[in-house]
């Protein structure tokens, strides 16, 4: 679906913060993919989905969306943004209608579609994230965090993107607020088939969530695999500013230990079910 | 697209100018600007570029950084050179159909564009080379004897270190929700006047809104903080002259003595 080839891109180009955000990058995405993309602050990350989405140019290399080049001249970048969904850090800040229900309609109405096609796609939108419906008609800046962000995220759904990335989503909720936008996440992919890119911080939401993960450090990939593969890779991480999952972590220790149990575990299930197999239960 | 606002940004560098004292590069700017306002004559302007240039030179900062200040500033320089070439009387140097170019005009008009750009890559040269701290503990000083006078001038310094804090983390919010909404398929270049003008919406309700919340947050944690004014507020590094603030005032006296001298300048 999307092919990178050789991709870099200069932050700042010409100025006095100047730096490679992006070194030469090339990596395919494929149909349905749960994709996890962790690095350390200023890894890229951020820079790598918004060249995805066609908001920034690449200095060099070329981005290629389901066969086309999607910073070529005759190029619909519009259609692109209505297949590709892009939820940006602290996606509350751009709100702006007078009640959550016209806001999640901007994408819809921004795509041309009629206003009963519009008003249909806002409500499946906000019922799949599960907002209650006494919100749907409140400003959005009467809500709550958490709901603040559900809106927003609607506000992007609403669009019924093929490819749904997420740029931190859980930034800022409480355990039980990231729980539930994980949860939300998996389920939409589940019933949609979309695919999904996710921007994380946390080794443990990627490690439980994603099927692919992509470790970038200094503006290139480094690790790409699946949680098991990747995380296998721990003083590597280390190196770059991550880490490895807290249960991956745990069996580690219990290995230095000298006791036989396999390391690469990623998920807290897996984990039990190995420290029961060495107990011999 | 906001990238090219120079002026009012902090380029961080190693130089002699970046370390003179606020007060030495306030005083100097303000003399630099009046110098230019009095200046008549070609060999005055090219003694007034020269001292920025090399002034420039002394800064470190790359030239093509300084020259992006003025893109914000060509449209109001050309229709302003435009207007003084077609529209002053004189003798005709050129003429089509009611247009008419005199050289009275050509003088003038190049004379401002001159004028112009000296003058806002000489404020550059001050904006670029001192922190926006910096910048208000020297107005503060410079200004602090009209506290005498009732003029809060703790306060006004404040206010206007909070704003030039905020002008770049407004433009990156900008640039943010501008993108966010970019992704939700709006589209803020095509279409007439009032298409964009509303088209403007979705990006500067968030804006405010971002910058009340900003403000709040700033206010609070100010006070959590216990600041209350000005009033029996001491500096933790109080702004003290050095012997380089002293020989750049010794050479800021010899320019206009230089301009004086040579008798350029043009009391009008």
């Amino acid at each position: 679906m999307f092919v990178l080839d050789e991709v870099s891109y200069i932050y700042d180009k010409g100025g006095a913060y100047q730096s490679q955000a992006l070194d030469r990058v090339s990596l395919t995405v494929g149909d349905g993919e749960f994709i996890g993309l962790i690095g350390h602050t200023g890894s890229g990350k951020s820079t790598l989905i918004q060249l995805m989405d066609a908001l920034l140019k690449p200095d060099s290399g070329t981005i290629y969306y389901n066969g086309e080049d999607i910073n070529g001249s005759s190029y619909d970048r519009r259609k692109l943004r209505s297949e590709v969904g892009l939820v940006f850090q602290y996606p509350e800040h751009q709100l702006f209608e007078e009640s959550v229900f016209k806001d999640v309609c901007f994408g819809p109405k921004n795509l041309g579609l009629s206003q009963k096609e519009q008003e249909l796609r806002a409500y499946r939108a906000l019922e799949l994230t599960g907002l209650s419906k006494e919100c749907f008609y409140q400003s959005p800046f009467d809500l709550s965090g958490g709901q603040k962000r559900r809106a927003a995220i609607a506000g992007v759904l609403s669009m019924e993107p093929k490819v749904f990335i997420l740029d931190e989503p859980t930034a800022g909720l409480d355990p039980k607020g990231r729980k539930e936008i994980l949860n939300l996440i998996r389920d939409l992919r589940e019933k949609t088939g979309m695919t999904v890119i996710l921007v994380s911080h946390s080794m443990d939401d990627v490690a439980d969530y994603a099927d692919r993960i992509i470790a970038m450090d200094k503006g290139r990939v480094f690790l790409d695999g699946t949680p098991k593969e990747v995380f296998a890779h721990a003083e590597e991480l280390a190196e770059a500013g991550l880490s490895v999952p807290e249960v991956t972590a745990i069996v580690r220790m219990i290995a230095d230990r000298g006791l036989p149990v396999d390391t690469s575990v990623t998920t807290i299930p897996e984990a039990r079910d190995e420290i029961l197999r060495i107990l011999g239960r | 697209m906001f990238r090219d606002m120079t002026l009012g940004q902090y380029y961080p560098a190693e130089s002699v100018i970046h370390k003179l004292d606020p007060r030495v590069k306030l005083v100097a700017t303000f003399v630099y600007i009046l110098s230019l306002f009095f200046i008549g004559s070609v060999t005055g302007y090219l003694l007034a570029a020269l001292f920025l240039l090399s002034v420039i030179a002394l800064s470190r900062v790359p030239i093509g950084f300084m020259v992006r200040g003025l893109r914000a500033i060509v449209i109001l320089m050309v229709v302003a050179a435009l207007f003084n070439v077609f529209l002053t009387p004189g003798e005709v140097i050129f003429s089509w159909r009611m247009f008419s170019v005199t050289k009275e005009g050509c003088f003038i008009a190049a004379k401002m564009v001159v004028r112009l750009t000296l003058l806002i890559m000489g404020s550059s040269v001050m904006t670029l080379t001192t922190t926006p701290a910096n910048l208000t503990d020297g107005l503060e000083k410079l200004l602090g004897p009209l506290r005498k006078i009732r003029v809060p001038v703790h306060e006004m310094a404040m206010m206007m270190s909070i704003a030039l804090r905020f002008i770049p983390i407004l433009v990156e919010e900008t640039d943010r929700i501008m993108k966010a909404q970019i992704a939700r398929g709006a589209d803020f270049e095509s279409g007439n006047l009032i298409r964009r003008a509303k088209s403007l919406i979705p990006l500067l309700i968030p804006l405010f809104v971002s910058a009340f919340r900003r403000a709040n947050d700033l206010a609070m944690a100010m006070e959590a903080r216990c600041y209350r004014g000005g009033a029996g507020r001491t500096k933790m590094k109080p702004l003290v002259y050095s012997r380089r603030d002293r020989i750049a005032y010794l050479i800021l006296a010899l320019y206009p003595a230089l301009l004086v001298a040579i008798g350029y300048f043009h009391f009008r």
